[in-house]
């Protein structure tokens, strides 16, 4: 896959991390845009962003990257962020039972603000913890199918199918929007870049109110 | 909670537009020391304050900052119409407006000034002159000379910033402060100014009854860190300003929050509590991750009983992530007290479990009264703060247009940025020395956590112009927004800040006492 540049794209399109806190978003969300890991890294607060330019079939996807905090409380406020995402990645800690007991509620709230046609994939994420493992793999797979969603475990960590995440999800989304599965107006993230004749819709993607 | 917490933004009744310029305090020269004396001995007005009571609470201290404002505002309309502008040099000094205080403008405002030095005419304070001298300015120690200096010593010193800039070797800031390095630029002058200011703190504490409004008024340029710790703790009203009473006062509140700790810390395993100690809990690490001190486990536990004990006594917001943030300056000021050398590695367990014990309380308490007055920032749905980022966003968009219409044709909304300018206090857009620095002014000022937050949030935001104009797609700008680049700042630039804001909040604010509690 090659880093696509900033300059040109064809697509843009908004993509939530979402979950419960501490269960490592945003060190997914470095370790696929800048391919670091931190340590140090402190609670997000409210939502940080992040960009990283893909190619997809000889199509350059500019991934835009919502990080919001985990905290129950800051639900009201990043609520809005949901509005003109395209794909989420909903992401427990496999260490963690009840992170992903959580999930469900998670679902709810994504469906509630987000687009219905929106690409979900279930990320059990700190894999490299295995050893301490709570949530078994194919609970989780079963669950994801039951609902419709994509399924993965990585590791921000060790950076273990981070970017095969990702990319499942950006594939799948630009999946729906080449086969016109869906009409202009409901999956209104896309965009399409300063190439196109389509300005219209660009307004739409940055739209992120 | 805020029955009232609309912010009264604008002037209700507003003088003639473009008709207070002052010249940005932090850019003036020092005083002469010569003339600070002079004003020393000259006689407050009288209008000043005629409350004799001392405010011996938090809230008694509250309600008598607003009416002394409030009385001094309307104060000022009458004094300024009377005065006749002069060309004599003190006009070019910059003295911010305070309850005490009255605004020496440049000659440039078309407004009339107050009395001057040279003329001997009473003035209400002195050394507050100083207040924005101390963080910025040349180091030449001369007094401006003629009405057209006042510009040229702006441009000057803009000069002197973009040098300091442009110089090869930037020297390492510790993340907080030691009073050796609050500047980058350390000239001898400086020294001898920051003697005078700390000799003045001094003597104002050694008073039986700290002088509180004189003590604000010299905190809003800074607190030289010997005496910051007892300034804060008497700003915050959790010290009594009557000497005699104060180590009552502090035993009693420090016994209160150790019996709180007896009463409550052991819930933190309770069904109805798991959630929110487990939430402190994974916080606290990530609080201040690359300062030594506060990975040690004793200083995390401090924390995490401070946050515990406030969250459930608290119920209306519980914990909510960025309050964690808040702790840290009180308790490295109160840790301050007792450490030499850099606070950031200093060994918590070496000090006496006393001392650990009393800096603890008195975070919690000075923590406590802070949150009182921005409660709402946390209650469900955050309203506290979403008022706040629509204030900002209207106050930009007044004073700033092109930085406006630049956001809206991005589609960056001001939430996206502001949200956590707000929730942290600008904690996590600025160096922790900045941080003590700001909040010196913060408790200066009457409602300043929540009020002039806000102006400070719009001095900081359009201080960016430059770099958020040069940023033409939402990406680009909204990424700008959330990495500014501050980690080499300091007090100059805090200092620049705090003016700007200052000046923000005089041409816009309506009087504080409309912003009730």
């Amino acid at each position: 896959v090659n880093m696509g540049t900033d300059l040109a794209y064809n697509f843009v399109f908004k993509v939530v991390l979402i979950g419960e806190s501490g269960v490592g978003k945003s060190n997914l969300l470095s370790r696929f845009t800048k391919n670091e890991f931190n340590h140090d890294s402190r609670t997000t607060i409210g939502v940080e962003f992040s960009t990283r330019s893909i190619q997809v079939d000889s199509i350059t996807i500019k991934a835009q990257i919502w990080d919001t905090a985990g905290l129950e409380r800051y639900r009201a406020i990043t609520s809005a962020y949901y509005r003109g995402a395209v794909g989420a990645l909903l992401v427990y800690d496999i260490t963690k039972h009840l992170t992903y007991e959580n999930v469900e509620r998670w679902l709810k709230e994504l469906y509630h603000h987000a687009d219905p046609h929106i690409v979900v994939m279930l990320v059990g994420n700190k894999s490299d913890l295995a050893n301490v493992r709570t949530v078994p793999t194919e609970e989780a797979r079963d669950f994801a199918e039951a609902k419709g969603l994509l399924f993965m475990e990585t590791s921000a960590l060790e950076s273990t199918n981070v970017e095969s995440a990702f990319l499942e999800v950006l594939t799948a989304i630009h999946k729906k929007v080449a086969s016109k599965e869906v009409t202009r107006g409901s999956i209104s993230a896309v965009t399409l870049g300063p190439s196109s004749e389509f300005n219209e819709e660009k307004r739409s993607c940055c739209n992120s109110s | 909670m805020a029955t009232d917490n609309r912010i009264h933004f604008w002037r209700r009744n507003p003088k003639v537009p473009g008709s207070l310029q002052p010249v940005y305090g932090a850019q003036h020269p020092p005083l002469d020391p010569r003339r600070h004396r002079l004003l020393k001995d000259a006689p407050k007005v009288s209008s000043v304050n005629t409350k004799s009571k001392k405010p011996s609470t938090f809230h008694e201290f509250a309600r008598s900052t607003n009416d002394a404002w409030d009385i001094d505002d309307e104060e000022d309309d009458s004094v300024f119409s009377l005065k006749q502008l002069s060309s004599s040099p003190v006009q070019s000094q910059y003295m911010p407006q305070t309850p005490r205080l009255k605004i020496i403008k440049t000659p440039e405002d078309t407004e009339p000034l107050p009395p001057s030095l040279d003329r001997q005419e009473p003035i209400s304070t002195n050394p507050s002159q100083e207040r924005l001298d101390i963080e910025r300015g040349p180091a030449n120690g001369r007094v401006v000379k003629s009405s057209s200096d006042a510009q040229l010593n702006v441009n000057a010193a803009r000069n002197t910033l973009q040098k300091q800039q442009s110089l090869p070797v930037r020297p390492i800031i510790p993340l907080v402060a030691r009073i050796s390095d609050q500047n980058a630029s350390g000239a001898p002058l400086m020294m001898v100014r920051e003697k005078t200011r700390l000799d003045k703190f001094k003597q104002l504490l050694a008073s039986p009854n700290t002088d509180l409004e004189e003590l604000r008024k010299h905190s809003w340029s800074g607190i030289p860190r010997e005496v910051r710790p007892v300034t804060w703790r008497l700003l915050s009203g959790y010290l009594p300003a009557n000497r005699e009473r104060r180590d009552l006062v502090l035993q009693r509140k420090r016994e209160e929050y150790f019996g709180f700790i007896e009463q409550y810390y052991h819930s933190r395993t309770d069904e109805n509590h798991r959630d929110t100690y487990r939430q402190i809990h994974i916080d606290i690490p990530r609080t201040n991750p690359l300062i030594p001190l506060f990975q040690q486990p004793l200083v995390q536990e401090v924390f995490e009983r401070i946050l515990f004990i406030w969250a459930i006594r608290h119920p209306a917001s519980g914990y909510v992530q960025g309050i964690n943030d808040l702790v840290t300056p009180f308790f490295v000021v109160f840790l301050s007290e007792f450490v030499e050398e850099d606070v950031e590695n200093f060994e918590m367990a070496s000090l006496p479990l006393d001392t650990q014990r009393n800096i603890e309380a008195d975070s919690f308490w000075c923590m406590s009264k802070l949150l009182d007055g921005i409660q709402d920032n946390y209650t469900f749905a955050q309203p506290g703060i979403q008022i706040k980022v629509k204030a900002l966003e209207e106050l930009v968009s007044r004073i700033d247009e092109d930085v406006h219409v630049h956001f809206q044709k991005c589609e960056v909304e001001y939430l996206q940025f502001a949200f956590r300018w707000m929730n942290n206090l600008l904690m996590r857009e600025l160096p922790l020395r900045c941080t003590i620095r700001l909040w010196d002014t913060y408790q200066a000022e009457s409602e300043g956590f929540s009020h002039f937050h806000l102006y400070v949030c719009s001095a900081f935001l359009i201080k960016w112009r430059k770099e958020i104009l040069s940023m033409v797609d939402f990406q680009s700008l909204l990424m700008l927004l959330q990495n500014l680049p501050t980690i080499h700042w300091g007090n100059e630039e805090v200092g620049l800040l705090l003016a700007e804001a200052y000046r923000l909040k005089y041409m816009f604010a309506d009087a504080p006492s409309h912003y009730k509690r």
